[in-house]
């Protein structure tokens, strides 16, 4: 294996894992004050074919970018609506989310499929992705703001008793949510693919919400994970352009397989899940009047 | 001089219960001002609509002389009100400087914080360690941290929710210092309790509530425990003396060296737990909260698969292996801690409670049919023989009263005719009559050759019922205790774990 090769292979790895990054830290962010949002795979679905369409008709990337994100906006902010005013069950109102996002980026894109466009270079989302890890972990750890995310998510009720706006907080977290996986979906169709092809997202919002988990709620950890599975991801080409002798299914398996075997390893530690997940994950807050 | 705050004629309902009905009165400044009340009579509601945390329906509240809004913390916070909680509002995860930080309402440097807190620390007496997790703290620490939280907004007037109910005798003794020396130093406290000696001794004023009404406002000098008393409840409770005689000695039920294994730091590890039980006898275990009271319940029960050393003997059969439901099989009946949730299903009839914690009985099914006419006549004796005011078998658990429900409760799995009745925390809560009632009930079951075992973190109620105590601290038992010549300092140091 020459160096140009490995370098190549990271190359691939780098710009194959950014999405992951992207959605997997809006999560974390979300799931820190306390919200369980599953609906990343539609709201990434959504950004991609919002971003992708109106680059299509504008051919402005900035266009393309700001409607991307605004579709993030809207679905995440029709989220936190249903599951902090309206306290429906977060776990199938992302389920809803999801199939939402599936039917109507698809029903959007219909007649842009297989359209040619120009991609954005990924390298900018590369490194505001890095950037984010780094933001978002001195956000957590260092600021008063941070802090009031972790205690909102921690015991919301002590929250309000100290005079802290619970529904506030969880709207912002929701929607910062909502746009990063937006960004992401728009980083696969405009610069990753560059394309529009229905259901594109092929899963990667199910394995950016198992990151979360996989990196116990910590944003380096996460990045970690997020090229672990890139690289794993990656490797099933590699192996079979080296010529290993397996079914291509098997290949195209692995990085659900490998996600799989991750959460399954760390759900066995009960007593560490217990100790580093957000303690008012997934529970409604309902305000006393 | 102009009282600090007014209340003026505040009304709040809830569905069903008037929580505050025209309460009005005053608390002057720089004073210990108490609220006495039942549980249920609406003082934690009224501390909460000055907190900003309930809204009322009507009325409003002056503060020095101004009329005030107050309806959020936030606003009350700006006012100068500060509350220290019933259950304390910290955050398990973070550590003290991040629970200190995040109670003030301005911004604030760490170094800032320190020096700050430190001051307060050295002046009341505090010691807190401000990297340490609140999930490492003693209940006595954790309350030290809201406190010095509170202070740290330099607040005018702090309310305190029921602060005693968690502490040992010894930590009431220090709390009730530092508190005089806050009001000296010019504070408010507003102290709530239904415990009638702390309020002698540590209030200027009270301000006694009764359904949401208040029913006196009297200067404290000027009264006794007795008279509180009959003016809070509005009738005299006749105290329930234990006949102190065993008339059996067999052994029942003995724990063999028990020790349990969680890595959970959020749980107490039981720690070679030895005691016999007698035939007919009452055994109280006092303590703390949080001192392995939960996992004594857990490896007793077995519920949760708690993984324990030791044995379990019943009846002189080895009942460590068993589950639950062959425990119940075996004639050991059990009353947990939480009414709501646990003991009942708060969504389903009084009936179909009764048979949800008597499934190993086989006269309530027909094969796998509900015999309802079995489990109806059986819920009907219930609430007969137990005083239990609803007007029928089928209205739902969560509509009875925490009085009424436990009376249900109990009444169950004392009509089952066991041999060993386990409780925790049977009168939590409740109001004075349910509990006189219960109390009454338990001893009753004594005499007649039931073996009972009483977890409480209620020491009066545990000396007037029990034949002997023991103290749970941080998983360790001390040795029993007789009540009838019982040393309540020895009993005091026992909670302090100052075993001997």
């Amino acid at each position: 294996m020459n160096l140009d090769l490995i370098i190549g292979i990271l190359n691939i790895v780098l710009i194959s894992t950014t999405p992951l990054v992207l959605a997997g830290i809006g999560e974390l962010v979300t799931e820190k004050s306390g919200v369980l949002n599953l609906g990343l795979e539609g709201l990434m679905l959504m950004g991609a074919v919002t971003g992708f369409v109106t680059l299509v008709l504008t051919g402005n990337y900035f266009f393309s970018l700001f409607f991307s994100i605004i579709s993030g906006i809207i679905l995440s902010g029709i989220f936190a609506f249903l599951v902090l005013n309206l306290m429906t069950n977060q776990i199938a109102t992302g389920l809803a989310l999801t199939i939402f996002g599936i039917g109507l980026s698809a029903m959007i894109g219909k007649n842009f499929s297989g359209t040619p466009i120009d991609g954005l270079s990924p390298y900018y989302l590369i490194i505001f992705s890095f950037l984010l890890v780094f933001f978002v972990s001195y956000f957590l750890s260092k600021t008063k703001s941070g802090l009031i995310v972790r205690a909102v998510g921690e015991n919301h009720n002590s929250a309000y008793a100290l005079g802290y706006n619970v529904i506030k907080t969880r709207y912002l977290t929701i929607i910062f949510g909502g746009v990063m996986s937006s960004l992401a979906g728009f980083y696969i169709s405009v610069c990753y693919a560059p394309m529009w092809q229905e259901g594109m997202i092929a899963g990667r919002g199910w394995i950016a919400l198992a990151l979360v988990v996989f990196a116990t709620w910590k944003p380096w950890r996460l990045l970690v994970g997020a090229y672990i599975f890139g690289g794993v991801a990656i490797m099933q080409m590699n192996l079979q352009a080296f010529g290993v002798k397996l079914p291509g299914q098997f290949f195209n398996m692995m990085p659900y397989l490998a996600t799989l075997i991750v959460l399954v390893f760390i759900s066995s530690n009960k007593i560490r899940l217990k100790l580093s997940a957000p303690s008012c994950l997934n529970i409604p807050y309902e305000k006393n009047s | 001089m102009q009282p600090i705050v007014e209340f003026q004629n505040i009304n709040k309902e809830y569905p069903g219960v008037v929580a505050n009905n025209n309460v009005s009165f005053k608390i002057k400044r720089q004073t210990i001002h108490a609220i006495l009340g039942e549980n249920g009579a609406g003082k934690s509601t009224l501390v909460k609509i000055l907190y900003g945390h309930v809204k009322p329906d009507k009325g409003q509240i002056i503060i020095n002389s101004d009329l005030a809004t107050i309806n959020s913390p936030t606003t009350a916070q700006s006012l100068g009100i500060n509350m220290v909680f019933q259950h304390f509002s910290l955050f398990e995860s973070l550590t003290v400087a991040e629970n200190l930080i995040l109670g003030m309402s301005e911004k604030i440097s760490l170094s800032k914080l320190k020096s700050k807190s430190e001051t307060i620390c050295n002046k009341y007496g505090f010691n807190l360690n401000l990297n340490s997790p609140i999930s490492a703290l003693s209940v006595g620490q954790r309350q030290s941290v809201e406190i010095v939280r509170s202070l740290l907004n330099n607040p005018e007037i702090l309310i305190m929710d029921e602060p005693t109910s968690v502490l040992t005798p010894e930590e009431i003794k220090k709390l009730f210092k530092i508190i005089k020396k806050l009001v000296a130093d010019g504070l408010t406290v507003i102290f709530i309790s239904h415990k009638l000696d702390e309020i002698i001794n540590l209030s200027d004023h009270v301000t006694i509530m009764r359904n949401g009404k208040v029913v006196s406002n009297l200067t404290t000098k000027n009264e006794d425990p007795e008279s509180l008393g009959y003016k809070m409840l509005g009738y005299k409770v006749s105290k329930t003396k234990q006949i102190n005689n065993i008339n059996y000695s067999e052994d029942v039920l003995s724990l063999n060296n028990l020790s349990s294994y969680s890595q959970d730091p959020f749980t107490t590890n039981l720690n070679k737990i030895n005691f016999k039980l007698k035939k007919g006898q009452i055994f109280g275990i006092a303590g703390v909260a949080g001192n392995g009271q939960k996992e004594l319940m857990e490896v007793l029960l077995n519920e949760n698969d708690l993984e324990f050393n030791g044995n379990i003997i019943f009846k002189n059969i080895n009942i460590n292996k068993l589950s639950t439901f062959q425990r119940k099989s075996l004639s050991i009946s059990y009353v947990t801690e939480q009414r709501l949730g646990h003991s009942a299903v708060p969504e389903m009839s009084l009936s179909e409670n009764i048979l949800l914690s008597m499934n190993h009985k086989t006269e309530f099914k027909r094969g796998d049919f509900i015999n309802f006419d079995t489990i109806n006549s059986y819920a009907n004796d219930v609430i007969k023989n137990f005083n239990v005011d609803t007007p029928s078998f089928n209205v739902k658990a969560g509509k009875l009263s925490g009085g009424n429900l436990q009376k249900f409760i109990i009444g169950r799995e004392i009509m089952s005719n066991p041999e060993l009745l386990i409780l925790s925390q049977p009168t939590w809560g409740i109001d004075a009559g349910s509990e006189a009632f219960i109390k009454k009930s338990l001893i009753e079951l004594s005499q007649r050759g039931v073996s009972i075992i009483i977890i409480s973190h209620d020491l009066d109620e545990l000396l007037e019922v029990c034949h002997n105590i023991s103290v749970l601290y941080e998983g360790s038992l001390s040795k029993s205790l007789n009540v009838e010549n019982i040393d309540i300092s020895k009993l005091g140091k026992y909670m302090g774990g100052l075993f001997d």
